[in-house]
C-alpha cells in the first residue's frame, strides 16, 4: 500500500507515492536526496535531523512523511541562498567555530533559526534552554551558544 | 542539489600557522553539503545489510535456522561464518574477534550472521527472524565476577619501585580505600557505517567511517582472503570518533565487503543507534583499591595501588589501554615507593576499546582519588596536598616507569590558575555559603593534568604524506591522518601552505585513502597533528628544495638565499610568483610530487616491564570546577569552570580551544552522568539516548573560561606545538572532585566515598552515608 502526498520542500512542489511507514527524514534523504538532514540516534533524541515543518522545528525522524502532506518543509539546503550565500545563522556557526565534526550542525542550525525567531531574549540561559533538544558530542556547546547569539542578532538586524 | 561549496568571505592570513583558521569543512558543514558515508550517492543495485545478534552473554550455539531470514521479501543474501573466503576475524592485535560467531557466543549482541536486502528495513526485519537455540554457559559479567573466577584476557602487569610495602608500614599515616568508575559510550553523532563497492578482478573499495583506514584495509583483505593491495579504504570525514572508530569500524566494513564480494553488488551497513550501542566496545570501567602511606603534609611516602578493568570478551586494545592506565597512575605526583598492579579481566560483555584518553583517565582518576582522600583524612585543602606531591627538582623527577619528567610545568599552571580563578577566595565564600545553607552545598576543586604523548606501542609512532603540486601551482595534500572534527586537515594544510609560502586556499585537502599513503597508524593517541603535520612538512620541504635548486641555479644564487612567502619566491632582486615558478619547473622536468615520512624520535619502552621512555613529551593542564548539590535529591549542577591548558605554541588556537572545551564536557559526562548499566544476564540496559545521558547544552555553565598557555614545546614537534585531543578530557576530574567536596560539606569527616559517575543516586547515597556516619 502506498499513499499519495503533495508538499512543498524548500519552496519547490513535490508529489509522490510513499509507504505509510516512511519517515519524513527518509523521504528527505532517500527519496529527495537532501542528505544535509542527518540521522543521528533514530529515536528523536539527538536533533541532528531537525527541519522546519510549516515554520516550526521538528525532528524529522519522528514525523511520518504522510504527516507532512500539504505542509511546507524547509531543510538546511533550503536556507542557503541560490548563489551559495550563507544564511546569517550558518555564517555565525562557521565564524564562531560552533562545530567540529559537523554532523549535528544542520539540525543545530535549523533549531537555532527557530529559536532566534521565537526566543523572548538572547540571554545565554535562554539559548541553552532552547537548544536542549539538540545534542553535540564534540564542542562542549560553548561556541554553539556564541554562534546562536551572533546569528540571532544578525537575523534581527538583517 | 548543487554541492558547490559557498566561498569563505574572510581573507586568509599568511603565514597560516598559529592563526585562528576556521575548520576547512565549516562552509560545507553549515550548508549541509559536507558528505558523510551515508550521504554519498547510492550506487545502482545497492544492498543494505543488517546483522543477526546473539541474545545470550555466554552460550553454545546448538542450532541456527535462517530459513525464514532467507525467504523474507527483498532478501538477496544471507552470510554466516561458512561464507567467509578468508579469515573469520577482525581482531586488531590478537585474532579473537570473530566476524560471525560459529559455535560459541560471548556477549549479548555478538554478530551471528548478515542479511543483505534491497531495503534497509527489509534487512533489519529479516535479521530478527532467525531461530537460534543456545545452551547457556555461566556468564562472567562484572569485574567482581571476573575477580572471583580468575578470568583474565591478558596476564596482569606490575610496575614497582623502591620499597612500597616496607615504607607503608613505617609511614606516619596510612589509609586504604577503593573507587569504582564506570565506562562510557562514545556516542559519536554519526554511527558506525561502511559502504563497500566491488571492482574488477577481486578489488574492493570501502567507504568507511573509521579512524584507522589501514587496519580496516588489512582486516577486510584478510576476511576476503586477498592481499591488502586489492582493497582501498577511503574516509573523507567522520561524524565523530573519540576512539570508537579505531578498531570498532572493522567488523562492519568487513561484513559490507563480504556481502559485496559474494553478491557482486555494492553493500552498505549502517547501524541503528541501539545496535551501535549494544554491539560496539566502550571505555573500560575500572575498580581501584589502594593502600597509601603519607606524612603530616599529605606527602605520599608509599603507594600500593591495584587497577582492575573490565575488558570484555576479546583482547582488542586492552593491553595498551591498561598499560596507559599504569603510565598515568602518577599523574603529576612523584611516587618514591610505589607498586602499581594492573589486572585485565575477560568478561562476557562487549569488548571494551579505545576512548579518548585510552586508560589515562582511569589511572589519573585513581591517583587523584588517593590524593583527595589523603586531604580529607588530614583535614587539609586538597590543593595543598596536590602541591606537596608534585614532581620537581632532580630528586623528584622520575616516573614509576623510569622516564624522566623534563618538561614539568604543572606547578606553574596550578599557581597561575589558583590566582586567575580566585580559587582561595571562592573556597572561603563557599565555606560561608555552606555554613548558612542546610540543603544546598557547594564544592570547588582544582586538579592538574599531565598526559603522555606518543603511542605506547612505539612502532605506531610513524606517519606518511603525499603532496602533489600541479603545473598551475595548486597543491593537493594527502596524509594518513583522518578527520573526525578535530580540525587535523586544517592544521596540516596550514603547515603545508607555509612551507610553500602560498595561501591556504591554494592547498586542496583530500580524503584519506589507503592507496595514497600506505601502512598508516590510527588517528589516535592525540598524535594526529604531531605525526601527520611533520610527515606533510617533510613532503612539502622535499618539493620546495627541488624548486629552490631549480630557480637558484637559474638565478645564479645559493638556494638558501630564497624566501617563499605571500605566493612569491624571492632572493635579493629576483622575484617570481609561486605559480610561475612551478610552471617553469614543470617545463624543466622537475618532479613536483613527493612523499614525506616521520617517525617520532627518542621513544623506547620495554613492552613487558613497561620501563623506559614511552612518551616523547607531556601535555599539561589544570582546571577549577565549582558545583552545587542538593542534599535531598542528589542532583548536581556545574556552576563555573576555569581552565588553563598547554598546547605548546598552538598551531591553531581556535581549533585547540574547541578541543579543550569539548574534551572537558565529554569528561564531565563520563564522571557525572553517563551510566552504562549491564544487567545480570549481560544485557546493556542503557542503549539509547533515552536512558544514556550525555551532556546537553543546559548542563554547561555560563562561566566557562579557557586560557591556553602558549609556550613552546621543549621537544622539536611541528612548530613546537603540543597534542590536544585527549589531555583536556582529564580536566573534568576537577568537576568530580568538586562534587566530592560538596558531599563532604554535607556532614561527617574523612574521605568521601563516591563512585563515578556521580549520578544523583550516587551523590544522594554518599550524602546519606556521610550524614549517618556523622550522627553515629
Amino acid at each position: 500500500m502506498s499513499v499519495a502526498i503533495t508538499l512543498t520542500v524548500n519552496g519547490a512542489p513535490v508529489s509522490l507515492e510513499v509507504d505509510p511507514r516512511l519517515l519524513l527524514s527518509q523521504l528527505l534523504r532517500d527519496e529527495l536526496g537532501l542528505t544535509g538532514t542527518h540521522v543521528g540516534c533514530d529515536t528523536s533524541q539527538c536533533g541532528a535531523c531537525t527541519v522546519h515543518l510549516d515554520g516550526l522545528s521538528v525532528k524529522s525522524c519522528a514525523v511520518l512523511a504522510v504527516q507532512a502532506d500539504g505542509a511546507d518543509v524547509l531543510t538546511i539546503e533550503g536556507i542557503t541562498g541560490p548563489d551559495g550565500a550563507l544564511h546569517p545563522m550558518q555564517a555565525a556557526f562557521r565564524e564562531h567555530h560552533g562545530l567540529q565534526c559537523g554532523f549535528c550542525t544542520p539540525g543545530m542550525v535549523m533549531g537555532a533559526i527557530e529559536l532566534a525567531r521565537t526566543a523572548r531574549d538572547l540571554e545565554e540561559a535562554t539559548i541553552r534552554e532552547g537548544l536542549e533538544g539538540n545534542l553535540c558530542r564534540c564542542t562542549g556547546y560553548q561556541n554553539i551558544v556564541k554562534a546562536v547569539r551572533a546569528g540571532a542578532q544578525a537575523m534581527r538586524e538583517g | 542539489m548543487s554541492a558547490r561549496p559557498p566561498r569563505s568571505p574572510a581573507p586568509i592570513p599568511f603565514p597560516a600557522t598559529h592563526q585562528n583558521i576556521r575548520h576547512d569543512s565549516a562552509p560545507l558543514h553549515v550548508a549541509g553539503t559536507a558528505r558523510y558515508v551515508d550521504d554519498m550517492p547510492e550506487p545502482p543495485g545497492l544492498l543494505h545489510v543488517a546483522l543477526g545478534q546473539s541474545a545470550k552473554a555466554h552460550a553454545r550455539i546448538l542450532s541456527m535456522d535462517l530459513s525464514a531470514v532467507r525467504t523474507y521479501p527483498g532478501v538477496v543474501a544471507v552470510l554466516t561464518a561458512a561464507d567467509i573466503p578468508g579469515m573469520n576475524d577482525v581482531g586488531p592485535v590478537v585474532a579473537d574477534d570473530p566476524i560471525f560467531a560459529e559455535s560459541l557466543v560471548e556477549y549479548v549482541g555478538q554478530s551471528l550472521f548478515a542479511v543483505a536486502a534491497t531495503t534497509r528495513i527489509a534487512a533489519r526485519a529479516a535479521a530478527r527472524l532467525a531461530k537460534v537455540t543456545y545452551e547457556e554457559l555461566p556468564a562472567i559479567i562484572s569485574i567482581a565476577d571476573a575477580r572471583a573466577t580468575d578470568s583474565h584476557i591478558l596476564p596482569p602487569k606490575r610496575v614497582e619501585r623502591g620499597d612500597p610495602l616496607g615504607t607503608l608500614s613505617t609511614s606516619p599515616h596510612r589509609l586504604s580505600g577503593n573507587l569504582a568508575m564506570g565506562g562510557q559510550d562514545h556516542f559519536y553523532l554519526e554511527g558506525q557505517i561502511s559502504m563497500a563497492i566491488p571492482g574488477e578482478d577481486g578489488d574492493m573499495h570501502v567507504l568507511c567511517s573509521t579512524q584507522h583506514p589501514s587496519e580496516v584495509q588489512h582486516l577486510v583483505a584478510r576476511a576476503l582472503g586477498r592481499p591488502d593491495n586489492h582493497v582501498v579504504v577511503e574516509v573523507r570525514r567522520m561524524g565523530g570518533g573519540f576512539g570508537g572508530k579505531e578498531t570498532q569500524a572493522s567488523l562492519f566494513a568487513a561484513v559490507a565487503a563480504l556481502v559485496a564480494d559474494r553478491t557482486g553488488r555494492p553493500a552498505k551497513l549502517r547501524l541503528d543507534r541501539d545496535d551501535d550501542m549494544v554491539m560496539t566496545g566502550k571505555r573500560h570501567d575500572f575498580e581501584v583499591a589502594y593502600d597509601v602511606g603519607f606524612d603530616d603534609q599529605g606527602r605520599i611516602l608509599a603507594l600500593d595501588i591495584i587497577l582492575e578493568s573490565r575488558c570484555g570478551m576479546s583482547t582488542d586494545l586492552s593491553g595498551a589501554i591498561n598499560d596507559r592506565a599504569i603510565f598515568h597512575a602518577d599523574n603529576c605526583y612523584y611516587l618514591a615507593n610505589v607498586r602499581i598492579t594492573s589486572y585485565r579481566y575477560k568478561t562476557h560483555t562487549v569488548s571494551n576499546t579505545a576512548f579518548r584518553g585510552f586508560g589515562g583517565p582511569q589511572g589519573m582518576l585513581a591517583i587523584e582519588g588517593v590524593v583527595d582522600d589523603i586531604a580529607h583524612h588530614l583535614g587539609l585543602d586538597p590543593l595543598s596536598v596536590r602541591r606537596a606531591n608534585l614532581y620537581g627538582g632532580p630528586d623528584r623527577n622520575l616516573t614509576p616507569y623510569g622516564m624522566k619528567v623534563e618538561d614539568f610545568i604543572a606547578d606553574g599552571l596550578l599557581d597561575r590558575l589558583e590566582s586567575t580563578s580566585s580559587y582561595q577566595a571562592r573556597r572561603t565564600a563557599i565555606a560561608a555559603f555552606n555554613a548558612a545553607s542546610p540543603v544546598l552545598k557547594r564544592g570547588i576543586a582544582l586538579t592538574p593534568v599531565k598526559f603522555g604523548i606518543s603511542f605506547t606501542t612505539s612502532f605506531l609512532n610513524q606517519a606518511g604524506a603525499l603532496i602533489q603540486v600541479y603545473s598551475d601551482g595548486s597543491v593537493l595534500l594527502n596524509h594518513g591522518g583522518t578527520e573526525m572534527g578535530q580540525g587535523l586537515y586544517t592544521k596540516v594544510a596550514q603547515v603545508v601552505a607555509d612551507v610553500f609560502g602560498i595561501g591556504l586556499d591554494r592547498v586542496r585537502i583530500t580524503a584519506t585513502r589507503t592507496d595514497k599513503v600506505p601502512n598508516t597508524s590510527a588517528t589516535a593517541a592525540s598524535a594526529g597533528a604531531d605525526l601527520n603535520g611533520m610527515a606533510s612538512f617533510n613532503a612539502a620541504r622535499t618539493i620546495r628544495d627541488r624548486l629552490s635548486a631549480f630557480i637558484a641555479a637559474r638565478w645564479g644564487i645559493e638556494p638558501s638565499a630564497l624566501r617563499f612567502a605571500n605566493g612569491k619566491v624571492m632572493a635579493s632582486d629576483n622575484i617570481i610568483s609561486f605559480d610561475d615558478l612551478v610552471r617553469q619547473a614543470y617545463l624543466a622536468r622537475v618532479s613536483l610530487s613527493a612523499t614525506g615520512f616521520y617517525a617520532t624520535p627518542k621513544i623506547d619502552v620495554d613492552k613487558e616491564t613497561l620501563i623506559g621512555r614511552p612518551f616523547y613529551y607531556f601535555a599539561y593542564g589544570a582546571a577549577v570546577s565549582e558545583v552545587v548539590i542538593d542534599t535531598l535529591t542528589g542532583e548536581t549542577k556545574l556552576l563555573a569552570v576555569d581552565i588553563l591548558h598547554d598546547c605548546g605554541t598552538s598551531l591553531n588556537p581556535v581549533l585547540d580551544r574547541g578541543q579543550v572545551e569539548g574534551a572537558y564536557v565529554q569528561g564531565m559526562g563520563w564522571l557525572t552522568m553517563e551510566e552504562l548499566v549491564f544487567d545480570a544476564a549481560g544485557r546493556l540496559r542503557t542503549h539509547a539516548p533515552s536512558t544514556y545521558k550525555i551532556p546537553g547544552c543546559g548542563d554547561i555553565p555560563d562561566h566557562f573560561k579557557v586560557d591556553l598557555v602558549n609556550q613552546p614545546n621543549q621537544e622539536e614537534t611541528i612548530h613546537r606545538s603540543k597534542a590536544v585531543g585527549e589531555p583536556p578530557f582529564m580536566l573534568a576530574i576537577s568537576a568530580y572532585h568538586a562534587i566530592k567536596a560538596a558531599v563532604a560539606a554535607s556532614g561527617g569527616n574523612g574521605p568521601v566515598k563516591l563512585d563515578a559517575p556521580a549520578t544523583p543516586e550516587r551523590v544522594l547515597m554518599a550524602v546519606r552515608a556521610r550524614q549517618a556516619g556523622a550522627g553515629a
